[in-house]
């Protein structure tokens, strides 16, 4: 009938259809420009947030070091008192005779605190292993205290007036002595890795978050992961189909939607109330973050045998292959790709999270990492939280390091997921 | 009592491989199957024909319970094989499944190799001793399938990446590896040229001298050329059943007459 109408109005099919074509055209490019719209907004947030953490975090990644040659002096230490000797007077001393102009003890104490809290504490450390080195010269590199590693990285400003100025100028005009002698360097501040918190900003490091993540997210993958394809493939695969499973899905869905800071109470409560675990344990983290971690590798898992098409049941099942070898031989190997990025999002987003175990005592000021998941420690993110917190002007770019680092393993794991998938994925 | 038993058993097994009583099937509300009695007999092949939709692939799936796996699929009646009713609680579909093969309406090879598709039946029941046993079955039901030549060089890269009518070969030469005695095919032949649907049906004749076969076919001719009894389905009902030659030339129900020339379909 339309075709009637058409012919009498005088225009033919085709003239209709290229009519309407313009409009269908403009409608894909406006959709078009909205999916670009979107994705360019999402990459510059990723910008902007990625640039500020490497703006002020890049100067975290070198730490000031002053090398000096100390004389280990025998009537300073002596032998049978070794680790009790004056290494601090050694120092100082060391550094009075570069500047031996300085005579009040209220100078030389200035002067002695140049170097990091910790030095003397290395140079210990090294005669302690080594008592021959009484009588000798060490080489020490050690390094120096937060405020002259800010004023070599330009954060504390020489213009400033000196009542303003964390620094006096005699301070700085010792630091710039010292750095014309050529014992100023700057080099990759290794310490951040490799050393556990500190109150003293350069000596802080991440070792103790890094270690007490690591156990937290062993503990929380050994958990989640078995015990959450374990429940996915039972649901999916073998439970009746019936009120109590639906009753299931919707509360495995509202697990998911909880907030991760009732997770943290709910362990407070229970892992530490009742069966009294200890505080701030990366097992007790690790036990916390399973917990929330297990619905997602749930649904994931669930919606990757899902996928999986019914075919392939149907077709090992007509060939004799029982319920427990068309799931485990055929199904799941097939679904791996999805259960594994499932898994690994989830293991992400667990890697990222912070209310619960701040509530678990995770972040408490420790300063050796742990040596197993029973010690007292922190996570990379309570860590940040940590540091965001402290008032010393080092942990500012300490803290964006630590999120840098923290993002930095969050991209490797999902380069992982992405790996998998791809290794694993097949077509049928 | 007893005797009595096996002097029945004894009857079914000459007379009838598969029997069938008073069969319904429900998806859900929708009445699929209606009533269906029939006898299939060893060594021979029946031919199920009948519109889209009237219930031959519904019926096929019950005689290996494969309906079992569709939550809302719902199967009153009796079905017989060798004069055991499958749906006893004392037998188990895995043994079930193994004695009565299945090749499906859409092919379905696994996402593994070609060789590991047909290896996986003999596999799970354990019917090879060694791997050159197993390299014997695998080549034998291929050549059968009449897929073996297109396949022999190619055996580790996957069945996926087969053709549509290769891959139903394939599905054909992985349900007779387990040697099953009775062989259901659904549409065999659906994607198939006529050289290769030609090799199916010596296939299927070949297989009549031991087994059981029950095929579901569009085509007339096919039904004509390969089986000895015929079926025909409409909306569900078993409407007519009988020798293929007498099916054909003299249907007894005027709806037979009617789908056979073609008035419905
Ligand atoms: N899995 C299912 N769920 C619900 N209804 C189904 C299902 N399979 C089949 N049916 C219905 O049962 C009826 C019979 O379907 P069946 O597949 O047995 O037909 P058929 O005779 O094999 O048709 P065709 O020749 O097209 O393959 C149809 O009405 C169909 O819609
Ligand atoms: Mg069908």
């Amino acid at each position: 009938m339309t075709d009637m109408t058409n012919r009498s109005a005088g225009k033919s099919n085709a003239e209709h259809i290229s009519a309407g074509l313009a409009r269908r055209h403009r409608k894909e490019s406006i959709l078009k420009g909205f999916g670009i719209a979107a994705i360019s907004f999402a990459f510059l947030i990723l910008g902007i947030l990625l640039m500020t953490l490497v703006s002020t975090g890049y100067k975290a990644f070198t730490q000031t070091h002053l090398t000096i040659d100390v004389y280990v002096d025998p009537d300073v230490i002596t032998r049978d008192a070794l680790p009790r000797g004056a290494f601090d007077d050694l120092l100082e001393n060391t550094l009075v005779e570069e500047f031996p102009d300085v005579d009040s003890s209220q100078d030389r104490r200035a002067l002695l605190r140049i170097f990091s809290n910790g030095a003397q504490f290395t140079l210990r450390d090294r005669v302690v292993e080594n008592p021959d080195l009484i009588g000798q010269t060490v080489s020490l590199n050690v390094p120096v205290a937060d405020n002259f590693d800010q004023l070599n990285k330009d954060l504390i400003s020489r213009d400033t007036p000196e009542e303003f100025r964390r620094l006096s100028d005699q301070e700085i005009a010792w630091f710039d002595a010292l750095d014309e002698a050529g014992m100023i360097s700057n080099p990759i501040n290794f310490g951040l890795l490799t050393n556990a918190d500190s109150r003293f900003p350069e000596l802080a490091g991440l070792k103790g978050a890094l270690v007490g993540s690591f156990w937290a997210l062993l503990t929380c993958f050994l958990i989640s992961f078995p015990v959450g394809i374990g429940a996915a493939i039972y649901l999916e695969e073998f439970a009746p189909k019936n009120k109590i499973s639906d009753i299931i899905e919707v509360n495995i869905n509202n697990l998911a939607a909880v907030p991760s800071v009732v997770f943290g109470l709910l362990a407070l409560a229970v892992f530490i109330g009742w069966f009294g675990m200890p505080r701030s344990a990366p097992f007790v983290g690790g036990l916390t973050l399973a917990l929330m971690t297990m619905p997602t590798i749930i649904i994931a898992t669930r919606a990757a045998l899902k996928s999986v098409p019914p075919s392939i049941r149907e077709a090992a099942m007509g060939l004799g292959a029982s319920r427990q070898q068309v799931v485990f031989q055929h199904v799941v190997p097939l679904a791996m790709p999805g259960i594994l990025t499932g898994t690994i999002i989830g293991l992400a987003q667990a890697l990222g999270e912070t209310a619960p175990l701040l509530l678990i005592g995770m972040n408490a000021f420790i300063t050796s990492a742990p040596s197993g998941p029973f010690d007292s420690a922190t996570a990379l993110p309570t860590q940040i939280f940590i540091w965001a917190d402290s008032p010393e002007r080092g942990f500012v770019s300490r803290t964006s390091a630590a999120i840098l680092v923290l993002l930095a393993f969050l991209a490797f794991m999902n380069g992982i997921a992405i790996y998998l998938r791809q290794k694993f994925q097949r077509k049928w | 009592m007893n005797d009595m038993t096996k002097v029945e058993r004894d009857l079914n097994m000459s007379d009838a491989k598969i029997e069938a009583r008073g069969v319904n099937l429900h998806y859900g509300t929708n009445h699929a199957l209606k009533d269906v009695s029939i006898e299939i007999a060893d060594r021979t092949v029946t031919s199920f024909i009948g519109p889209s939709g009237c219930g031959k692939s519904s019926f096929l799936r019950c005689l290996n319970r494969m309906n079992d796996t569709i939550d809302i699929c719902r199967v009153t009646g009796q079905i017989m094989l060798d004069g055991q009713d499958i749906n006893a609680a004392s037998v188990d579909p895995v043994q079930l499944r193994a004695q009565i093969g299945m090749v499906f309406q859409k092919p379905n090879p696994f996402p593994k190799s070609i060789y590991d598709n047909v290896a996986y039946g003999p596999k799970i029941h354990g019917l090879a001793k060694s791997k050159a046993d197993m390299d014997a079955i695998v080549e034998k039901a291929l050549r059968r399938a009449a897929i073996w030549d297109e396949v022999k060089d190619r055996l580790h890269e996957p069945g996926t990446g087969l053709s549509g009518g290769q891959q139903q070969r394939l599905c054909i030469a992985r349900a007779i590896a387990t040697e099953p005695e009775v062989l259901l095919m659904d549409e065999p032949c659906s994607a198939l040229d006529p050289i290769a649907t030609a090799q199916v049906e010596e296939l299927i004749d070949e297989l009549r001298r031991d087994y059981a076969v029950v095929i579901v076919t569009h085509s007339m001719q096919q039904a004509a050329r390969v089986s000895q009894k015929t079926a025909f389905f409409h909306l569900g009902h078993l409407v007519e059943f009988g020798d293929t030659g007498r099916l054909f030339t003299t249907p007894n129900d005027p709806r037979t007459e009617s789908y056979l020339t073609g008035r419905i379909g």
